[in-house]
C-alpha cells in the first residue's frame, strides 16, 4: 500500500476527470492522475511519462531509468507481484 | 521465504557499511550504548527486514522499528465499527486487502465475510467507487486507511463521487497524519532516539518542512529516505554524519522522488475533504492529539461516521498483546510473550502481526528472531 509501483501512461481516458491508463508490467489499469499534472504539464500531455502509482492514482512522476530499478526491486520484495494480485481482484461489480 | 540478499550493488552496500562504521565508532554515544534509529516508515521496516540490512549493520546501531504501518495501529474498536458496519443490511463494504485480518474485539473483517457480511477487498478507492456505480441500490463504504500517502486518494475520490452526484458511496475515515506521531515518540519518557530515518511516500505527499520541529525543538536529526537497500544505508550514514558533526537537520536523500514543498494538488484536496480530528485512538500508544483526519462537514454526505451510526467503543487490547512496547520500540518483537506462540501471521493477536509491513510480522518471517535471541536477552538500552 506504501510502496507504490512505477507504470507508464499510455492514454489519457479522461481530460475532464483526470483519469488515464497506465501500463504496469504489462497489465493495464486506469488510474487518476489529478497529483501528476499542473499547468505547465497538463493532462493532455501525459503520454509516455512514467508515474509511481499507489493504490489507483499516479502520485509522482519518475524517469525511465528509476522506474525500471525500482520495479526490479519491487519483485525482488515479493510487492510487485501483490500489488498486481491486488489489483487483478479488485471488486467492481 | 529467502532474503533478497543479493541486491545489485552488493560490493557498494558493503562500502556503505563500512563507511557507517567508522562514522559510528568516532560517535562518543556509542562507547556506552548503541545509536538508536528509528524507522518511522513500514515500508522502510519491510525493506530492512527483506534485504537483512539490520544484520549487515555494527552493534553500534540499533534500529527501532516505529509505528508507521496504518494497517498495524488501527484499534480494536475501530476494526468492531468496520465490521457493525459491514453487517448492515444493503452494505457493500469496501477495503485495501492488508486490512482484512485485523483482529476485532469478536471478529476481523475476513471473519464477518464468512459469517455472511458481503466485505470486498479492491485495490483503490476508485474500485470502490466504480462498485457504487454499478449497485445505485446498494450503499457502498469505502475504509479509508493510511498516512497521507493514501490520504489524497480517497480525498480525491470523495471529490469525484460529488461532481458525478453519486449518492451511495462513503469513506470509513482512518486516516492518520504522521508529524503528531513523531512528536508523540519525541515526548514519550521510556524511549530515546538519536534520529529517524523519514517516510519517502508520505513526503513525496507533504514534502520535508513539516519535520523541522524535530531538528528545531527537538536536536533529533532526520534523512528522509527511499525504499532500496542503498537508499536506507545512504540515510543512516547521512545521520550519523549529522550526529557525528554535531548537527540537527531535516535532510533529503530521496530528492528523486519527494520535492521539498511536497505535492500541490494532493494537498490541495486533502485540505479541501479533511480537517483534523481533536484525537484519534491508536493501537498501542493511546490516544495522540491531532493525529487524525475526519472528513469536513461540506462533504458529510460522503462520510460513513455520520451516515451510519457507528457503535465507536474504546476497547481495550488483550492483556498479553505488548504491541505498544513494541511500537515504541521500548521492546523487540520477540520479546513480546505470545510472539511465536499465541500470535502468528496465521493467527495474528497484535495487528503488528497481521501486515508485511509490522515489525512482529517481519521478523517472523524473516527468522530475525533467531539471530536476536541468540544474541542477546532482553535489553533496554534507554
Ligand atoms: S507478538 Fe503479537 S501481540 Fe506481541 S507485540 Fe507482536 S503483534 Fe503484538
Amino acid at each position: 500500500m506504501c510502496l507504490g509501483i512505477p507504470g507508464q501512461i499510455i492514454r489519457v481516458d479522461d481530460v475532464a476527470r483526470k483519469l488515464a491508463t497506465v501500463e504496469i508490467s504489462g497489465v493495464r489499469r486506469q488510474v487518476n492522475i489529478a497529483c501528476v499534472v499542473n499547468e505547465e504539464h497538463p493532462v493532455e500531455s501525459c503520454v509516455g511519462d512514467w508515474v509511481l502509482v499507489h493504490v489507483g492514482f499516479a502520485m509522482s512522476r519518475i524517469n525511465e531509468q528509476e522506474a525500471a530499478e525500482t520495479l526490479k526491486i519491487l519483485t525482488e520484495l515479493g510487492e510487485a507481484q501483490a500489488e498486481m494480485e491486488a489489483m487483478r481482484l479488485s471488486a467492481v461489480h | 521465504m529467502k532474503f533478497a540478499d543479493e541486491f545489485r550493488d552488493r560490493e557498494k552496500a558493503k562500502a556503505l557499511v563500512c563507511e557507517i562504521e567508522k562514522l559510528a565508532n568516532r560517535i562518543e554515544i556509542t562507547k556506552t550504548r548503541p545509536l538508536n534509529i528509528m524507522e518511522v516508515c513500514g515500508g522502510h521496516t519491510h525493506s530492512i527486514f527483506r534485504y537483512g540490512l539490520e544484520g549487515m549493520l555494527p552493534p553500534t546501531i540499533e534500529l527501532v522499528h516505529g509505528p508507521g504501518c496504518p494497517v498495524c495501529v488501527l484499534p480494536m474498536g475501530r476494526v468492531d465499527d468496520c465490521v457493525a458496519i459491514a453487517e448492515r443490511p444493503g452494505v457493500i463494504f469496501t477495503t485495501f486487502g492488508d486490512a482484512m485480518r485485523v483482529p476485532g474485539s469478536k471478529k476481523s473483517l475476513i471473519q464477518a465475510k464468512a459469517d455472511g457480511a458481503d466485505v470486498r477487498m479492491v485495490y483503490s478507492p476508485m474500485d470502490a467507487l466504480a462498485l457504487a456505480r454499478n449497485n445505485p441500490d446498494r450503499e457502498v463504504v469505502f475504509f479509508g486507511l493510511g498516512f497521507e500517502t493514501t490520504m489524497p486518494s480517497t480525498a480525491l475520490t470523495i471529490l469525484q463521487a460529488e461532481a458525478d452526484g453519486v449518492t451511495n458511496f462513503s469513506v470509513f475515515c482512518n486516516h492518520i497524519t504522521i508529524v503528531p506521531t513523531i512528536k508523540a515518540i519525541l515526548d514519550s519518557p521510556d524511549l530515546h532516539l538519536d534520529g529517524f530515518l523519514g517516510p519517502g511516500h508520505v513526503s513525496m505527499v507533504i514534502g520535508t518542512a513539516p519535520y523541522e520541529f524535530i531538528a528545531e525543538f527537538y536536536k533529533r536529526p532526520m534523512v528522509v529516505a527511499g525504499f532500496e537497500p542503498l537508499d536506507v544505508l545512504q540515510s543512516i550514514w547521512m545521520l550519523l554524519k549529522q550526529i557525528s558533526d554535531g548537527r540537527a537537520e531535516v535532510e533529503n536523500q530521496y530528492t528523486r522522488i519527494v520535492p521539498e514543498h511536497g505535492n500541490d494538488p494532493a494537498l490541495a484536496a486533502v485540505g479541501k475533504v479533511y480537517e483534523l480530528r481533536e484525537f484519534f485512538e491508536w493501537r498501542g500508544l493511546g490516544s495522540i492529539d491531532h493525529s487524525g483526519v475526519k472528513v469536513r462537514e461540506a462533504y458529510a454526505r460522503f462520510d460513513a461516521e455520520r451516515k451510519f451510526i457507528v457503535p465507536n467503543v474504546r476497547i481495550a487490547d488483550p492483556k498479553s498483546c505488548q504491541c505498544g512496547e513494541v511500537l515504541k520500540g521500548v521492546l523487540k518483537p520477540w520479546q513480546c510473550k505470545v510472539f511465536g506462540s499465541a500470535c502468528t501471521p496465521e493467527m495474528p493477536l497484535g495487528a503488528l502481526m497481521v501486515s508485511p509491513e509490522g515489525a512482529c510480522a517481519a521478523y517472523y518471517q524473516y527468522g530475525g528472531i533467531k539471530r536476536h535471541s541468540a544474541l542477546e536477552p532482553a535489553v533496554d538500552h534507554s
